[in-house]
């Protein structure tokens, strides 16, 4: 059965669709073709002439171990975010599905630290965990840990690591909870009368239930950890101790602001808005197909 | 195999909401119980309880010798099917069938035996392969019951299995339902709130409200001799007749006037207190036998092939005839019924007691 309204005439579904077209060309399309172009220019160190230069950024740029390093860098700490980020938000999901009392308000301050900016984020932890102010790094001192995120980058790293999955438990959470919500309870309780223990449920029945959930919060996770950890990076360890903590993004924003190389940062654009459509791309065919039952 | 055993159970919710008020009830091995009730009479509170799902507020269960109170369901050793089915959608039927055998280490080869034995039993064999939501409701149905029955339980327990079913495959279902647990001998309890499958599915019929039983039987003894009005009018289609009358002396009841004599009356009732009459559309007859009979305005008739359902009036009260098809003329406007003494039955009008012989 289809349903559809049928409008003659054209003004009107073109005026409809005319403001979201609107925002998606100035604040996508425009930009991205400025990158491009950009990408394909060198200019001067004051800004005042440019030349085109061909693919010249892109080689400079695979010809730099900086950049190979950054996308070392942003691997190990997607994949540590997202995985953390979707087991400890998994872990509580199913502890707030739970009749448990005052489950409402637990669920209410899970929710909380989304609303938080990235920066703040950042720097709330920094604060926690600053070598010489925080108040969390004494403890770590006492055991005999020499903590110091600011000069070790192993220590810069799970700071950020930390501040990320924390920021980001908040979304998967609410995801989580509504895919926990959608399983039907005589499921749960077939399985229980089946003979299977609480754990047994939960990897037998429970995952695989919630799987295309998860697919999908891998997949928001990698591209939030790609982007939007820009605020904590800049905010806890401004991309140090010596460039160990820069991602791709914040590579694109050192090379082109602080740098000031703006070719090269356009160019690094470039490859990551390509990384991330291959990213939705996969994301849509396996939704689509293979995650689904 | 093992009979269950109901000690006053109850059932008290959050708020002191009492969903089952301490019922007590035997259900012999091998025989298929039937709760049946209509919604929030506590019947698939019950049930949950007996498959370990609710918490048991007071009393006691046991299955078999077993006081089950505090066992876990998959320790009960029984098996449920679900009024959704409830089956697992990621796994293949044969794979849902298995699950259970393998939650319990059974060996593979055994696995096998029993879910293609099942498979066999209830004809989805070339379904095994297949998941959940590739096959019909029916199909679905069947997948549901062979989850039950692979496992050879001591019990199995229904509840309202066949209403997301439409009606013709609900009567097919119900018969290989019956059928099954008469070949497999073990003992069912099975919830519905459809009287028709509670009549036809039960050796021991359990009519409920409010948390309570209203009566225990046969189907055939429930029928005929109801214990309460709710019993009365809950089973049967169209549903009793409940007229208001008075006690004349031993053997006769007065309804608007007209004297009907009745068999099944207790001793002992005074004269000009208030009883109700309860009479079946099937069980009065047009015509007059003289010394008890009533008559009734005809307002309208329900065509129902086979039969006629005159709707009218009698002494002021509803009342419904129901009379084979060509019996009276469907324009009929005045009907003189012969009752039967027999086929009176008198309740009270304020405990809603049966009042017959003791």
């Amino acid at each position: 059965m289809e349903k559809r309204a049928h409008i003659s005439g054209w003004t009107l579904p073109l005026l409809l669709i005319l403001p979201q077209m609107a925002i998606t060309v100035i604040f996508f399309y425009w930009p991205a073709s400025q990158a491009i172009w950009q990408s394909f220019l060198r200019e001067d160190a004051f800004g005042l002439a440019s030349e085109f230069v061909g693919f010249e950024n892109y080689v400079s740029l695979f010809e730099q171990p900086e950049y190979y390093r950054a996308m070392v860098t942003t691997a190990i700490f997607s994949s540590l975010v997202a995985f953390f980020s979707l087991a400890c938000a998994l872990l509580l999901a199913t502890q707030a599905d739970k009749n448990i009392r005052g489950g409402q308000a637990f669920k209410t301050f899970l929710i909380w630290p989304y609303a938080v900016a990235p920066a703040i984020a950042g720097v709330l932890w920094l604060f926690m965990f600053h070598p010489t102010l925080g108040t969390l790094s004494k403890p770590i001192k006492a055991i005999g840990i020499d903590w110091n995120p600011m000069l070790n980058a192993n220590h810069a790293m799970t700071l950020l690591v930390l501040s990320a999955t924390w920021k980001q438990i908040s979304y998967n959470f609410l995801f989580f909870l509504a895919g926990l919500q959608a399983i039907p309870k005589s499921v749960i309780e077939a399985a229980a009368i089946d003979g299977a223990g609480p754990l047994r449920r939960f990897w037998t029945v429970i995952f695989p239930l919630l799987s295309p959930t998860t697919f999908f919060l891998l997949v928001v996770n990698i591209v939030y950890v790609f982007f939007d950890t820009f605020g904590i990076i800049d905010a806890v360890t401004g991309g140090g101790p010596a460039g160990q903590t820069t991602t791709l993004v914040y590579k694109v924003y050192a090379d082109g602001r602080l740098g000031g190389d703006l070719g090269g940062s356009a160019a690094q654009s470039v490859i990551l808005m390509i990384i991330v459509i291959a990213l939705t791309a996969i994301q849509f065919r396996y939704v689509e197909r293979k995650v689904q039952y | 195999m093992a009979g269950v055993t109901l000690d006053t159970v109850r059932k008290i919710y959050a708020g002191n909401v009492e969903a089952v008020k301490g019922v007590s009830l035997g259900i012999e091995d091998g025989s298929f119980c039937v709760l049946v009730g209509p919604s929030g009479c506590g019947k698939s509170t019950l049930l949950r309880m007996i498959a370990g799902l609710e918490t048991i507020s007071g009393g006691e269960v046991k299955i078999g010798d077993r006081v089950v109170n505090q066992v876990e369901p998959a320790d009960r050793d029984i098996a449920m099917v679900f009024q959704n089915y409830a089956l697992y959608p990621h796994m293949s039927v044969y794979d849902n069938m298995a699950y259970g055998l393998k939650n319990r280490k059974t060996p593979k080869d055994e696995i096998d035996k029993r879910v293609k034995e099942a498979a066999r039993i209830l004809a989805i064999e070339p379904f095994l392969a297949r998941k959940p939501r590739q096959l019909s409701g029916g199909q679905r149905q069947r997948v549901a019951m062979g989850r039950a029955i692979v496992r050879k339980p001591q019990v199995f327990l229904f509840d309202e299995p066949l209403s997301n079913l439409d009606a013709k495959l609900r009567v097919q279902m119900r018969v290989e339902i019956k059928r099954l647990q008469r070949a497999l001998g073990v003992t069912s309890i099975y919830v519905t709130h459809d009287q028709v499958e509670a009549m036809t599915l039960s050796d021991k019929l359990v009519v409920m409200s409010g948390g309570q039983i209203e009566q225990v039987g046969t189907p055939a003894e429930v029928y005929r001799r109801p214990e309460t009005r709710f019993v009365a009018t809950f089973i049967g289609s169209p549903p009793m007749n409940i007229l208001p009358g008075t006690v004349e002396g031993p053997g006769r009841v007065s309804v608007g006037g007209q004297s009907i004599a009745v068999t099944d009356m207790r001793d002992g009732l005074t004269p000009g207190s208030a009883i109700e009459v309860g009479l079946r559309p099937e069980d009065v007859q047009a015509g007059s036998t003289g010394t008890s009979s009533l008559s009734m305005d005809v307002d309208f008739v329900e065509e129902l092939g086979a039969t006629q359902l005159f709707h009218g009036k009698v002494a002021g009260a509803e009342f419904i005839v129901q009379a084979s098809t060509g019996q009276l003329a469907a324009d009929t406007r005045k009907l003189t019924l012969a009752v039967d003494p027999g086929n009176v039955h008198l309740f009270d009008p304020q405990t809603t007691k049966r009042l017959g012989r003791a």
